[in-house]
């Protein structure tokens, strides 16, 4: 027989005949009985004192139960709980940030009041008929700005609106300075993000009076967490809430952070004794779920004039809005810092952040989270080293990479990469893109007027977050282990249990092939249960890439435990030692008698009917347990982009988009191609189209998706994907993780290849989003000179 | 008011608030949530279902947000529970084929533009396929797959 594997197998998704047919379950399609909605109002300011909020007149409107404002809650609902205050020396400023604040608003869209009605068109009436009286202040949206004397302060225990200064040093930045021939100094913007998961946010919560429980159904990425925070601010023990993540439409970081409004809600369904919920307007998404990315970067890469890098210093200044959310702090600091030195093997690294409270809204995890803006720092500057020194970009990268033979390596700042082949996965797409032919034609392109330009894109980033003892040193608040249950019923069936939370990126099937392939069933037979805390022992949720190598890790080991249960009763009912039967594709086979055999889910029948289990043992099948990984996974590979500018009005049209990326082992490709597509679309966007724009007043003049350019099916290329695989030894699967590949890859090879379609114009740098507006008025300025 | 239309095949008399958006009597009233709300302001396309208006003899795509429930009276509307019944319709099963859906949201919507725009396109290539979705959006799959399971879509119709 020959031998197939469900692990590596193009498996149709176990979640879609749900989804397209209608029958997915999303927070905002479930309406217990007696549900009634809750709407807030929300400042039209980014700064001002609230002097007095009559909401007389909302109270009376027909069909109003209740409303609140932020007094009503104090003392009741405490604040919003950063968890990942990061270890800075001083240490970092964390403002107070409650839910609905009483005294003063600090961002365009905060909330001030709540009204609960009986249905959403009469809470939207009442709060028309709330009447807030407002001292506006004087704002501050940029963090330049921000940290300037004179500026406007948010709080006045956080002077300068600098919550915290972040120093991290690898090597000897001094002594690589000191030997470079030339240094490339470059300020790179990498603006803001707004993340816009097609779902927007939402939340029902459910009382038990007889009880006092509260079942909490939430959009979001990390139930647990969620629940942890919800319990620290609603003030009720966690193990009489229980949060449920059901089908989740898309997060990208924004739906990580635990939301004041959901302790509201929370509250407010006992206060009014019957099930709350809100959902959110795309409006109030934008203007008051988390934001990504808003950097302000300057660069020093201290290099030789052979192209080889040595060195690099950065100072950051982070916009982390008005509070800092879930895991703000440590975004643009250690997910960022760590991975400066990218694919190569730089001598030194120094890099400070400072961490700046503005009047906008508060900034998280943005898919990729920290290390998109590492990779598109140090690709930019390899491009523009390689501009500088007339190199090819291709070359100055294969010169300076991390060798194949060196892993593992540890990079300058500690951090220890597992395993890469960086090189070959630069070969295979300049092979792919047609890289030379290119070159070839881009001079005479340019004399028939046609702007062409290559982009290149060499990255590494670091996933499955992460080895609790790295983590917690940071200051996270928990370790980063995973948990998973996985059960064989005494039908054979098997449930799987994880503690990751997947809302599109497909693990009910591929958690399912993976226990296929341990336990030898079929992948028909295996369920994944996942967003629901109670149901699950522990979770820390999906994020960073973790999903895979951590959740999967887990599910691997705890199958693996299975199967050793099931060769003790095996061996027990077979009446043969352990050692003499072997675990192939699902059965226990006696050696040299290989009739003789049970199937393992035959094992869990005779486990549960428990009477020829070997002395001692438990009755069941099943495991649970919590994997913490030995370190981070580090995926890798190469994009390359082909951009044409049109330079009578700036608009550029990629031409061609090549991804070659090494993820480890690959569960199930299709849905590893399909985390590639889309995470190059929203890379893409980031360098061409979208930008989260304040006014000088901190007015959001992107609050909605007529401003905010969420590319079409016409904007975002056909992507050619290829992949090479170097297994990671970091964890039991040797998978790497790919959710954020794309966004991390793709925005500095767009923008490479714009920048070197017009740099025979002399143009060196131009901050994103690259704009038909912005690339036109740079050719211009550099065609008058 | 007094709204009298047909839902998937089923003929529905219902009170309603002159102000009821459409898509709110689908979900709340009807309780087919299959259809969703993205953005209120009919740029993203999760809410489009189709329409046949008492004028016409033909389905169209409606951004259900941008219509009263009223202005369907005498209509017949179309969501995606009423697209298949036993068996999925070609568009669903090209979409399942070919993973050209990760979260979901959008897929109802795509799904049923997908429908209007064939019965319009019955052979279109990938470039008509881009313009024809380029009312929808989707922030997960980069829309390659989409655009390859409506392709294939089209051809299985064509073959019927």
């Amino acid at each position: 027989m020959a031998v197939t594997t469900i692990f590596g197998a193009r498996v149709k998704r176990k979640e879609d005949p749900r989804l397209i047919t209608g029958q997915g379950t999303y927070v905002a399609d479930i309406t217990p009985p007696g549900t009634v909605y809750i709407s807030f109002l929300r400042a039209p300011y980014a700064h001002a004192l609230i002097k007095s909020i009559d909401t007389s007149r909302a109270v009376a409107h027909r069909g109003v139960i209740a409303v609140y404002t932020g007094k009503d809650f104090k003392g009741k609902i405490g604040p919003v709980p950063t968890g990942w205050p990061i270890t800075t020396e001083p240490p970092i400023k964390i403002p107070e940030y409650y839910p609905i604040p009483w005294d003063k608003v600090r961002y365009q869209g905060e909330p001030v009041a709540a009204v609960v009605a009986e249905d959403r068109y009469i809470a939207k009436d009442a709060l028309e008929l709330i009447e807030v009286d407002y001292e506006p202040l004087k704002a501050v949206v940029n963090q330049e700005e921000a940290v300037k004397q004179g500026a406007p302060q948010l709080y006045d225990t956080i002077p300068n609106n600098t919550s915290f200064a972040w120093h991290l040093q690898g090597g000897d930045i001094e002594k690589a300075f000191e030997k470079a021939d030339r240094i490339i100094k470059q300020r790179l913007v990498n603006h803001r993000l707004q993340p816009t998961p097609m779902e927007n946010r939402a939340v029902l919560s459910i009382y038990n009076k007889g009880t006092g429980d509260f079942t909490i159904y939430a959009t979001c990425q990390a139930p647990h967490i969620h629940r942890l925070l919800l319990s620290s601010m609603m003030q009720v023990p966690e193990n009489k809430i229980r949060v449920i993540a059901p089908d989740v439409g898309g997060g990208f970081g924004s739906k990580i952070p635990v939301y004041g409004i959901d302790a509201v809600v929370g509250i407010v369904s006992r206060e009014v004794g019957r099930p709350v919920k809100y959902v959110e307007e795309r409006s109030e998404n934008y203007l008051a779920t988390t934001h990504g990315r808003d950097h302000i970067q300057y660069v020093e890469l201290a290099a030789k004039n052979d192209g080889t890098v040595i060195g690099l210093k950065v100072t950051s200044y982070a916009n982390l809005g008005a509070y800092l959310s879930t895991a703000s702090p440590g975004v643009p600091t250690y997910l960022f810092g760590l991975m400066l030195s990218g694919a190569y093997r730089l001598e030194a690294v120094d890099c400070k952040v400072y961490g700046v409270l503005t009047n906008t809204a508060p900034v998280d995890a943005y898919r990729g989270a920290g290390r998109p803006e590492a990779t598109y720092l140090i690709e930019r500057m390899m491009d523009i080293l390689a501009m500088e020194l007339g190199k090819d970009p291709a070359e100055v990268r294969r010169i300076n990479f991390i060798r194949k033979e060196e892993f593992p390596y540890t990079v300058c700042v500690g951090l220890q990469y597992d395993s890469g082949d960086y090189e070959r996965t630069l070969e295979r797409a300049l092979e792919l893109s047609e890289y030379s032919k290119w070159r070839e034609m881009q001079p005479k392109l340019r004399e028939q007027g046609r702007l062409v330009g290559i982009g290149i894109s060499s990255y590494v980033e670091m996933c499955g977050l992460g080895p609790s003892r790295a983590v917690r040193g940071t200051g996270f608040a928990l370790g980063l282990y995973e948990s998973a249950t996985v059960r064989i019923h005494p039908s054979g069936k098997v449930s799987v249990y994880t503690g990751t939370s997947p809302h599109g990126q497909g693990e009910e099937t591929t958690f399912a092939q993976i226990v296929a392939e341990e336990l030898g069933v079929p992948v028909e037979d295996v369920e994944v249960v996942h967003g629901d805390t109670s149901a699950i022992p522990w979770g820390m949720g999906t994020y960073g890439s973790r999903t895979t190598p951590v959740g999967g890790g887990a599910i691997a080991l705890a199958s693996r435990k299975v199967v050793e249960k099931g060769r003790k009763i095996a061996s027990s009912v077979l009446e043969v030692s352990e050692t003499d039967l072997f675990f192939e594709r699902g059965k226990y086979y006696v050696k040299g008698a290989p009739s003789k055999a049970l199937t393992i889910q035959e094992v869990a029948l005779l486990s549960y009917q428990s009477d020829k289990l070997p002395e001692g043992m438990e009755p069941g099948l099943e495991s649970t347990t919590f994997y913490d990984p030995a370190n981070f996974t580090f995926p890798f590979g190469t994009h390359i982009c082909i951009a044409e500018v049109d330079k009578e009005t700036g608009s550029v049209k990629i031409l061609r988009y090549v991804a070659v990326d090494d993820c480890g082992r690959q569960i199930n490709p299709l849905i590893v191609e399909g985390q590639v597509h889309g995470g190059i679309a929203q890379g893409i966007a980031q360098a061409l189209y979208e930008y989260a724009v304040y006014n000088e007043e901190g007015t959001l003049l992107t609050s909605s998706l007529t401003e905010y350019a969420v590319p079409t099916a016409m904007e975002i290329p056909e992507i050619i994907t290829d992949s090479t695989v170097t297994p990671s030894p970091h964890n039991p699967l040797g998978v790497k993780g790919v959710g954020e590949t794309g966004t991390i890859a793709a925005t500095p090879a767009v923008v490479n290849a714009v920048v070197d379609a017009l740099s025979h114009l002399g143009i060196k740098h131009i901050d994103m989003p690259l704009t038909s507006e912005k690339v036109w008025r740079a050719i211009r300025e550099h065609s008058s000179k | 008011m007094k709204l009298k239309l047909t839902v998937n095949g089923k003929a529905v008399e219902s009170e309603v608030d002159p102000r009821l958006l459409l898509v709110d009597y689908i979900r709340d009233k009807l309780s087919l949530t299959g259809t969703h709300i993205g953005c209120d302001t009919s740029n993203c396309g999760a809410c489009t279902i189709l329409v046949k208006f008492p004028w016409s003899n033909k389905f169209v795509s409606v951004k259900s947000c941008t219509m009263f429930a009223v202005q369907a009276e005498g209509a017949e509307i179309k969501t995606v529970e009423g697209l298949s019944d036993e068996k999925l319709h070609p568009i669903q099963k090209a979409f399942w084929e070919n993973h050209a859906l990760q979260c979901g949201y959008c897929t109802p919507g795509f799904i049923m533009q997908a429908y209007a725009f064939l019965q319009e396109n019955p052979k279109p290539t990938s470039e008509d396929v881009r313009r024809g979705i380029s009312g929808n959006l989707c922030r997960c799959t980069g829309y390659q797959n989409i655009v390859k399971a409506i392709i294939q879509a089209s051809k299985e119709m064509e073959a019927k």
